[in-house]
């Protein structure tokens, strides 16, 4: 069971993560934790006409939540935000091959989904209402 | 397998029926968080029980068969609880939820008739949130001012700075301090703590939720003037707390909670309080769970908190030796047995305390993980978090010794 969730890419992930940092010119930063775990995540975001141009994270907490999130940061970097937007929790437990968490660190996986979706939030905030209150819908109970 | 030791443990695992239970496909498990809540014997359950299915009604109202029994094993267990802790009368026990509404208590009605502008109120890094959240809002409430005492890299409080303080002439309206440490298992000098304050005529509040499951207590020779524990951490149900004030302070302090049950009369404009303790019991409280804590009282006066602490030494002083040689393990706290109680705190490698947690129950073994409600301590130890297992008198060595199988177990998954 362990075996199969500390794979040697979520080591790899955790030990090394990718896109790990701050990014100065961010067109939104957000900041979620775990207070469950104290898993703590925090996502900046560039983004370039319709796509994201750039995405860093910082953070700190077990290896699910931080292995996720530097996979969350390759699978979206460059992609169109309408895409991005309807990421579903199971596009995210599929990215990083773990289907059969617990419900305790489900939550540790989708923490940084959950930021994610918040800093969208706060970007359509006034460029597109209605994709704001959806995705704000969408990361409560996450 | 016979265990040569204080307790009779393989007696004593036959009167706990989730002992038996398997966990995580078939193994035993191996119940190692008993700081969070202890297991309970078979005695409480069947006295919650029982209070069900043959006398359930409200208590010190109704003058029927019902009421008159639950009332009389409702104040039994308030006997029970002065008699244990030593204290001179019943009229100095108070129910509450838990330890926490025991502090809160102390904070509403002794800190807020107390607690001017300016006064300070002292505790130390070692407190777990339920005895440093009350006094931030009290202190903030009043323009006060909250102190801490340090503790050393190994998990000793500085008990100088106290003197220090002390010394300079500084005043403080109150100590509020834990007995026993949740996190790092480190036993206070409480009776130095508190001479020196009384000294200066400084009340002391002690949270003895880690030291009354796990030592013999006696608050008169202590002489502290509050304490406040936890039914379910010593064999008890959840939803009973114990808050003990010394009379001459009751007296003069106001109600917490006002209601049904804590009055003797009630008129439209005025109300006349009951009398000790009850004025502080406010509308129905927790019946069963109350009696049902009465049967692990006498379950641990069966065994004597003496063998008890006894039987915790041994096993900690095993469980720290095995631990430290595992490979990659920080220990946090005090190295001496006699200077802790059974509670051990520490990380391996890189391996988050989450990640460890899910790898130990693999293995059946239930530990903690996280910060222990005490994340100003967390903040001293620059650790995010800890994996934390602790002890009761159910543990055994084979326990230990799985659990630290189960830590090589998790150095092989993470490749350190
Ligand atoms: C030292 C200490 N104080 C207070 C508490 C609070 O106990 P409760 O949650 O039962 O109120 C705990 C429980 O974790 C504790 O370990």
């Amino acid at each position: 069971m362990s075996d199969d969730i500390y794979r040697e890419i979520i080591l790899d992930h955790y030990r090394n993560p990718r896109n790990k940092g701050k990014l100065l010119d961010a067109d939104v930063s957000i900041h979620d934790s775990n207070p469950l775990c104290g898993d703590e995540i925090d996502i900046h975001l560039k983004v370039d006409g319709e796509k994201i141009k750039d995405i860093k994270f910082e953070g700190r907490g077990c290896a699910i939540s931080q292995a996720s999130a530097s996979m969350l940061t390759e699978m979206i970097m460059g992609k169109p935000l309408t895409s991005v937007k309807d990421l579903t929790k199971d596009d995210i437990l599929e990215n990083i091959g773990l289907l059969n968490l617990g419900p305790a660190r489900i939550k540790c996986a989708l923490l940084s989904l959950k930021v994610l979706k918040l800093g969208m939030v706060k970007y359509y905030a006034d460029r597109d209402p209605d994709s704001a209150k959806k995705l704000q819908s969408d990361s409560t109970g996450m | 397998m016979m265990q040569k030791g204080a307790l009779n443990v393989e007696k004593i695992r036959e009167d706990f029926p989730i002992l038996k239970r398997k966990v995580s496909g078939g193994k035993p498990l191996v119940y190692l968080d008993n700081a969070a809540t202890t297991q309970k014997p078979l005695a409480v359950i069947n006295a919650i029980h029982d209070y069900y299915m043959n006398y359930n009604s409200n208590i010190h109202r109704a003058v029927h068969q019902l009421a008159e029994e639950a009332t009389i094993e409702f104040e039994k267990t308030r006997e029970k609880v002065a008699e244990f802790i030593n204290a001179r009368s019943t009229e100095e026990i108070i129910f509450t939820r838990n330890a926490t509404e025991a502090i809160n208590l102390v904070a509403y009605s002794w800190g807020r008739t107390n607690v001017k502008k300016e006064d300070t109120i002292v505790i130390t890094e070692i407190e777990h949130h339920s005895n440093i959240v009350p006094w931030q809002i009290l202190t903030s409430e009043k323009g006060a001012k909250l102190k801490y005492v340090g503790i050393d890299d190994n998990g000793y409080l500085k008990l100088q700075e106290y003197v220090d303080y002390l010394d300079s002439g500084k005043k403080a309206k109150l100590v509020s301090v834990s007995h026993m440490s949740n996190v790092l298992g480190t036993i206070v000098p409480i009776n130095e703590i508190i001479k020196m304050s009384h000294e200066k005529g400084i009340p002391v509040v002690v949270d003895g939720a880690q030291s009354v499951p796990h030592m013999p207590v006696d608050v008169q020779k202590m002489d502290c003037d509050f304490m406040a524990f936890s039914a379910h951490k010593m064999l008890g149900p959840t939803g009973v707390g114990i808050l003990y004030v010394k009379k001459e302070i009751l007296e003069k302090m106001p109600p917490f909670i006002g209601g049904g049950d804590m009055i003797k009369e009630v008129h439209k404009y005025e109300t006349r309080y009951n009398d000790l303790p009850y004025k502080f019991e406010g509308g129905t409280p927790n019946i069963a769970d109350v009696i049902g804590f009465a049967a692990a009282i006498d379950y641990l006066n069966n065994i004597g908190m003496d063998k008890v602490r006894e039987h915790e030494v041994e096993l900690t002083t095993y469980a720290l030796d095995k631990i430290s040689r595992v490979r990659g393990v920080t220990l946090y706290g005090p190295r001496n047995s006699k200077d802790r109680g059974g509670v051990i705190s520490f990380n391996i490698g890189d391996i988050h305390p989450h990640d460890l947690a899910t790898i130990m129950n693999d293995h059946g073994v239930a530990i903690r993980s996280g910060h222990h409600c005490a994340q100003v301590l967390m903040e001293r130890l620059d650790v995010p978090a800890t994996s934390r297992a602790s002890f009761y008198i159910y543990n055994t060595k084979e326990e230990v010794d799985i659990f630290v199988g189960a830590l090589e177990e998790a150095r092989r998954v993470f490749k350190i």
